[in-house]
């Protein structure tokens, strides 16, 4: 616990409502949504205005606490779980206000504590779209997305989230306020701090404010479910949809173990034999929906879908949805612990990635189910487990590893979407290289000298 | 620390309930709580995880843990809403009943608890006098919404605009009916509950209207208790288990189709907690447990369901009236369109949404006692969406939302009645 002369200090700066010191309340900070062991933080602060948040950080800074920034704690690889060493747990979650929607010139401003899809939602309300959309939507910052860079389901046609990032403000370790970026299309005014901030999981700075580019929303969609025997026609059908030159807006993958859970779920009497189901989405202009919608229907037909459902109007569209809606639920009923992965490969290996899950799953006795968004061949192999069975998990780790080792040999990635956090760091220079680490060392060491932003994340200690 | 070692082998029995919460967060998303304190442990995820460090001893603070478990409204959106299907609500009850009982209970819930409401003819008797002296203490601040407040009460009930107790409680108005089936060929027992036998009485007069109207005979046994739920949910099992087996004794004596209940709470206690909390019952009583379970339903669902009522089209031009989802009806019992059936089945009135409407509105039953302040701050923005569809009238199937929203409402002299769907059917009824 820090000094009580330091939580006075803080206090000072935030109020003493804002800071929390009981342990209940700091033990409630002390996990997030990936499957790590916990770390109580020595305190949690809640600044409630972004000017109170730069001194908040030059505090933590000048007292060598290591800070740790928490949204909704959502995060999937540990990202916001905090430092064993008289970590501080800072929250946006009062940091929450929409400071402009710029219809004109088509970007908002928010600070770093908003929801997601609050946001989204009142970008609609102005005719306006903002495509990003994380399966934590429902309750992530807009923050913890960018110091993610959070993907989602429309990825392939519409980007992730740094497609969308324009300009950041954010505080250095001192508490001095960084711009970079700006409201305009253009802007190469100077480093692109910005895109350096965008993934960095909090290890760089501290974000006040986002500058983030909206877009005029699609006119029509349609959905369409395809169904296959063999996932190699469902690969094939993905390559043979984006050659006849259709982005879909999404184009969402079921493997049969998944199939077979969410029908188990659902009794929504979907084909338990079948090897893989594709979710295809098309949108934008109503003519070009239907040419589209066309093209992609004589794609599926020509590799030989066995079955082709599509949407005639949005009821359809809903129903159509709802196995795929249900692939997470189902799969996070089956066992009390759900491991969810990310790793990605290049969209062409979508077989060979899902023929080496099974194999693994097969080997190491392991239930896995494996969804996810094969438009970017960025798969959610989703491990069914109990954690509290100490041999099974064992075999699970055994299995994360080999994920990875197949995702990197297929030339794919360790994270789609998900960030290295403390999960994945020791991965990285297998990836990536040795001098990749001791770049990113040297950097973090030169901005951060005390190490105290979000330390042993991505790069380790 | 050998006392939290017990206590933590107490609630080891939750574990395989609780392992199932991937800690996934999206309870941040519904829970009302939550919305106004945005404190992770005042979430579902949040306590959970207390509770799972208090069963393995990481936790020392219990006295903290039991704070925070106490302050959830127990409205069941988390649990409706949670990817896992997390079983929140009998985690919650039981841990309560684990915590409170260990910690134990305030010596003035005790008195009321076990001292009053496990002694129906006591409890009814001393309200029965309370109900002829009231006026004398309070002031009457809106007679469309017949609210009152009262200065010489404020140190125990604040400045909370409350419905009094009804001048003459359903008990002493029609004692007991034990009337055959008429046209309908079906017969139900009626259990009012405590708020429409004592303060919504013209809630329970209107559904033995229309059960009259239907030709359904009614049996009403005096001498009913409590449901159980405030008891539960103060995790006091002791008293939860005498209202339980007063209630059973009373229903085992009469022959029944269904048994009905104007109060969203009651008929989801009976018919989701019952069944969860009789483990350590005799077989017989589970028997009837599990009875009960199949026979109890909402009166708006038993009018539209079994009695086949139904509107041709909704009813349009009268007098703009919006309806609450309470968090029992919806979340736990899924019914919906059953109370906007009976809505629109009176043409003296037009039925408009409101946004959230199945939003908690706060009132939680004793949560509203102990935490006041949170409840008004969540009833306010239940209170903004009934003002915003310009209704004359907000209706819910709930007797405790009814409390609330209408503490809400005359509280800021809003002139928007509080009436139960089934007042708005039977009015339409000669």
């Amino acid at each position: 616990m820090p000094s009580a002369a330091l939580i006075k200090e803080f206090e000072a700066v935030v109020g003493k409502d804002n800071v929390f010191t009981s342990e209940a309340d700091r033990q409630s900070y002390s996990y997030d949504s990936a499957v790590l062991d916990a770390v109580v933080p020595s305190l949690v602060v809640r600044p409630t205005s972004t000017e109170q948040l730069g001194k908040v950080v030059r505090l933590c800074n000048e007292n060598g606490n290591p800070i740790t920034v928490r949204g909704a704690g959502t995060n999937l690889s540990g990202g916001t779980i905090p430092d064993p060493r008289e970590g501080i747990v800072i929250l946006t979650n009062s940091l929450n206000r929409i400071i402009e929607i710029n219809e004109e010139d088509l970007y908002a401003v928010v600070e770093p504590g908003v929801v997601t899809a609050k946001f989204a939602a009142e970008v609609a309300k102005r005719g306006l779209f903002y495509p990003p959309d994380p399966g934590s939507q429902a309750v992530s910052t807009l923050g913890g997305n960018v110091a993610e860079n959070a993907g989602g389901l429309r990825g392939l046609k519409y980007g992730v989230t740094k497609d969308y990032v324009m300009g950041i403000e954010f505080f250095d370790v001192n508490g001095g306020l960084v711009k970079t970026g700006s409201r305009t299309v253009k802007c190469v005014t100077g480093y692109n701090l910005a895109g350096l901030m965008v993934a960095s999981e909090g290890t760089l700075g501290v974000f006040s404010n986002i500058v983030l580019k909206l877009v005029p929303p699609p006119q029509a969609s349609k959905a369409m479910m395809a169904v296959f025997d063999d996932v190699n026609k469902a690969s094939e059908a993905v390559a043979g949809i984006i050659a006849a030159h259709v982005v879909p807006c999404t184009l969402e993958f079921m493997d049969q173990a998944t199939i077979r859970y969410v029908d188990d779920f659902t009794k929504a009497g979907l084909p338990r034999d079948a090897q893989a189901i594709l979710l295809i989405e098309v949108d934008g202009h109503p003519g070009q929906v239907a040419d589209d919608a066309e093209k992609v229907e004589k794609v599926l037909n020509k590799v030989g879908a066995t079955e082709i459902k599509v949407a005639k109007d949005a009821a359809e569209k809903f129903k159509l949805w709802e196995a795929r809606r249900n692939a997470l639920p189902a799969l996070a009923r089956a066992k009390p612990t759900t491991v969810l992965e990310d790793a990605t490969v290049p969209r062409s290996k979508i077989p060979a990635m899902v023929k080496a899950i099974n194999d693994i799953a097969a080997k190491y006795n392991i239930s896995i189910g494996t969804f996810g968004h094969a438009g970017d061949g960025n798969l959610h192999p989703t491990i069914l487990c109990d954690r509290r069975d100490k041999h099974e998990f064992e075999r699970v780790e055994h299995a994360v590893d080999e994920i990875f080792d197949v995702a990197l040999s297929l030339q794919g990635t360790l994270s789609g979407e998900h960030g290295i956090g403390m999960a994945k760091s020791k991965w990285m220079e297998k990836e990536t290289s040795k001098a990749t680490i001791e770049f990113s060392r040297n950097m973090k060491r030169a901005i951060d000298p005390k190490y105290i932003l979000n330390p042993g994340k991505i790069i380790g200690a | 620390m050998a006392d939290l070692t017990k206590l933590a082998k107490l609630l080891q029995e939750l574990d395989d309930q609780m392992v199932g919460c991937m800690k996934c967060g999206m309870c941040q998303a519904v829970c009302p709580v939550f919305a106004e304190t945005m404190k992770e442990a005042d979430v579902t995820r949040g306590k959970i995880a207390l509770l799972e460090n208090l069963a393995k001893e990481m936790i020392h603070d219990a006295a903290g843990v039991q704070e925070k478990l106490n302050k959830c409204l127990l409205c069941g959106s988390c649990g409706a809403n949670c990817p896992s299907g997390v079983k929140v609500m009998d985690i919650f009850l039981r841990a309560r009943v684990i915590v409170n009982t260990y910690m134990g209970l305030s010596p003035v819930k005790k008195a009321i608890l076990r001292g009053m409401l496990t002694k129906p003819a006591l409890f009814n008797a001393l309200l029965d006098l309370g109900s002829k002296f009231q006026g004398i203490f309070t002031t009457k601040v809106d007679e469309l919404l017949g609210s009152s407040c009262s200065k010489v009460l404020s140190p125990v009930i604040g400045d909370r605009h409350f419905v009094g107790l009804a001048k003459e409680s359903l008990h002493s108005k029609v004692k007991a009916l034990d009337t055959p089936a008429g046209k309908s060929g079906k017969r139900v027992a009626f259990f009012p509950g405590c708020l429409g036998d004592k303060m919504f009485v013209s809630v329970a007069e209107a559904c033995l209207k229309v059960f009259e109207h239907h030709g359904v005979g009614v049996y009403m046994p005096e001498g009913q208790a409590c449901c159980g739920i405030p008891a539960i949910s103060s995790g006091d099992r002791v008293a939860y288990d005498k209202l339980v087996r007063i209630n059973l004794d009373l229903f085992a004596k009469g022959s029944f189709d269904y048994l009905v209940t104007p109060c969203a709470t009651c008929t989801a206690t009976i018919k989701e907690i019952w069944p969860k909390l009789m483990e350590d019952y005799p077989a017989a009583m589970r028997d009837q447990i599990r009875t009960l379970h199949d026979k109890v339903m909402d009166v708006n669902q038993f009018v539209v369901d079994v009695l086949g009522v139904a509107p041709e089209a909704p009813a349009k031009g009268g007098v703009k009236v919006t309806f609450h989802d309470s968090c029992h009806m919806k979340k736990s019992l899924g019914v919906t369109a059953q109370p906007r059936a009976l809505i629109n089945m009176n043409p003296k009135y037009e039925l408009v949404e409101m946004a959230e409407s199945d939003r908690c509105c706060g009132s939680g039953g004793s949560f509203n006692l102990s935490h006041y302040d949170l409840s008004r701050q969540i009833g306010e923005r239940k209170r903004d969406n009934i003002l915003a569809t310009g209704a004359q009238v907000v209706s819910t199937g709930c007797p405790a939302c009814m409390l609330q929203m209408t503490d809400m409402l005359s509280q800021h002299g809003a002139k928007v009645a509080v009436k139960h769907s089934i007042e708005l059917y039977a009015d339409s009824l000669r």
